[in-house]
């Protein structure tokens, strides 16, 4: 288990110091539009993708804003990540996808267009011609449309190896869950009799509901979590837990070590990065 | 005995998912009717996929087909139902290629009909779609041109709206234009006004006024060949465009076009600015013959 979660640290904290060079550079302004941060987020697809390489799984992966933590969780390269927030050409969605519609061929990644949970219909028809293992990542806001909803229902009728995955920051830009809705989508899935759970974003929790899930049918996780940085841009949001800090600390030396590591690796590739004209 | 266009339809899509090369969605396909005799008896394990009556998820399940390589056929019973089926495939499957390199082709078949279906499910919307990036437009109204529409699909990348309309489903004859040497006016019929064309140049006759007659299958990308412009300059009123969707959308684009590729006025002529009721006294239809010759004396008398 102590290997497990040392791997899923060591790519939760490679997306930290990415989305902290990110954040970097929105300030100075090499970064010239709207960026999604998902610093403070970063356990969820640390933790899913470590298990699955783990299980020898290779999902379809449909994110939306948001995504940079699941596209380089999923091992996608980050250089192409970096020019992408450029603007350049040689970006992984052709210097057009900014920070919220990336994808990577590669790594099976699909790029998402900006109608917020369009990516669960679309991942849904996906796997359904492919019935490959697909996963699809909302928040808590996007999860609320109706086609999310009309899309879990025909993915549950058709029985298809699908994971909707809900980042629940508790947040639509700065409005909060409960103004929106008295309801769960743990709940939602249950009533779509799939299964559905609703669960912190600590690593241990995740490998607890997802280390025997064999894409055999649909299932729903919930996972709450908490947002770093604002909705948009560069700056601090208020009520933020760092689970970041808290769980290097829980596995010691060699996660501070890691974590000194992947700080200079990723400050070397965006330094190379910029000075590239 | 000559195919109709119903039957045209309903061999394509035999074929298609004969050949597996891609599967048929939509809602109630499968019901007795099989939209209007245009589907083959067949179900799931074949391909003919059962969506739920989600419109909005529908179009971006079959979205999500497309994407991961089948050629799906999508068939949309109303084209008023575009408001929510068509949101996916214009925003995602039309610029997919564009921003990600990856091709999305999926063929909508949108149906029009009229008569008694009130506000939403009657008439044509093919501007909903027309002014978005990506999607190709064509309306066809033969059995030979529906197959030109199927095999033009077939041989590209990018999606395709076909505007159908139920009236034309028992139709077995190629719509030929009508080009005279000099011309009062040239029409540039659309959709389900193509069929009104004969009776038009019957009435025009009595009324000494003599027309030219250009069919318009494409509506995006919309090309002008020569023998139009030739046709149009020679045409000392000018021309006009008649639709079966409201005229400011596709019908006024083309006008447009060809008003700037000739210098000649381009008038357009569709459904009216109101909303159809149900009964026969509120409904709203698309101009008749007679309605479009009305038309033609009002331009021609000032």
């Amino acid at each position: 288990m102590i290997d497990l979660r040392l791997k899923i640290f060591k790519k939760a904290s490679f997306c930290r110091h990415f989305e902290n060079q990110v954040y970097k550079n929105v300030e100075n302004k090499n970064i010239k539009f709207p960026v999604y941060l998902s610093a403070g987020q970063e356990y969820i697809p640390a933790s899913i993708y470590s298990i699955l390489e783990k299980n020898n799984i290779e999902p379809n992966v449909f994110p939306q804003h948001r995504g940079h933590s699941h596209y380089l969780s999923v091992g996608a390269d980050p250089i192409e990540l970096i020019d992408e927030l450029l603007g350049r050409k040689t970006g992984c969605s052709n210097g057009m996808g900014g920070s919220a519609s990336i994808q990577s061929k590669k790594k099976n990644i699909f790029g998402h267009d900006g109608l917020m949970g369009s990516q669960a219909p679309i991942a849904v028809g996906h796997c359904y011609h492919t019935h490959k293992p697909t996963i699809v990542v909302l928040g808590d806001a996007s999860a609320e449309e109706d086609y999310v909803l009309g899309a879990m229902g025909w993915a549950s009728t058709k029985k298809l190896p699908i994971l909707f995955i809900v980042e629940d920051n508790n947040l639509s830009i700065l409005t909060e869950k409960k103004v929106r809705r008295n309801w769960e989508m743990d709940d939602v899935a249950k009533a779509f009799k799939m299964k559905g759970h609703n669960i912190d974003d600590n690593p241990l929790s995740i490998i607890d509901v997802l280390n025997d899930y064999n894409f055999e049918e649909p299932m729903l996780l919930n996972i709450n979590t908490t947002r770093k940085y604002w909705h948009s841009g560069a700056g601090q949001d208020g009520n933020y837990f760092d689970r970041y800090e808290d769980e290097m600390k829980s596995l010691g030396e060699e996660a501070i070590k890691i974590d000194l590591e992947n700080k200079q690796i990723v400050e070397k590739l965006w330094q190379k990065q910029l000075e590239i004209q | 005995m000559a195919k109709t266009v119903r039957d045209t339809i309903k061999d394509i899509t035999k074929n298609h998912l004969k050949n597996n090369i891609g599967k048929c969605y939509g809602q109630c396909l499968t019901a007795v009717g099989w939209v209007g005799g245009t589907l083959p008896e067949m179900y799931e394990d074949e391909g003919m996929v059962e969506l739920s009556m989600a419109d909005v998820a529908g179009g971006a399940i079959v979205t999500g087909a497309a994407l991961a390589g089948d050629r799906p056929i999508y068939v949309v019973r109303y084209q008023g139902f575009q408001w929510y089926n068509a949101a996916t495939i214009v925003n995602y499957a039309a610029k997919s290629k564009e921003i990600w390199g990856r091709t999305c082709p999926v063929l909508v078949r949108s149906i029009a009909m009229e008569g008694a279906v009130g506000p939403v499910a009657g008439s044509s919307h093919h501007s909903l779609v027309h002014r978005m990036p990506g999607i190709k437009v064509i309306a066809p109204m033969t059995p030979n041109e529906y197959k030109h529409a199927y095999d033009c699909y077939m041989n590209d990348d990018v999606p395709y709206y076909i505007s159908e309309h139920r009236k034309s489903y028992d139709n077995t004859e190629e719509l030929s234009n009508i080009i005279n040497d000099k011309a009062d006016f040239t029409i540039f019929p659309i959709s389900i006004t193509r069929f009104e064309m004969k009776k038009l140049v019957e009435l025009a006759v009595k009324e000494g006024i003599v027309l030219n007659v250009i069919h318009q299958l494409w509506i995006k990308p919309f090309d002008i060949p020569l023998v139009w412009k030739q046709s149009l300059n020679d045409s000392t009123y000018g021309g006009l465009v008649t639709d079966d969707d409201f005229v400011e959308g596709t019908a006024s684009s083309i006008a447009n076009e060809l008003s700037l590729a000739t210098g000649k006025k381009v008038y357009t002529l569709g459904l009216e600015e109101r909303v159809a009721g149900f009964h026969p006294d509120v409904d709203s239809l698309p101009p008749t013959a007679e309605k479009i010759m009305n038309k033609l004396k009002q331009i021609k008398h000032g």
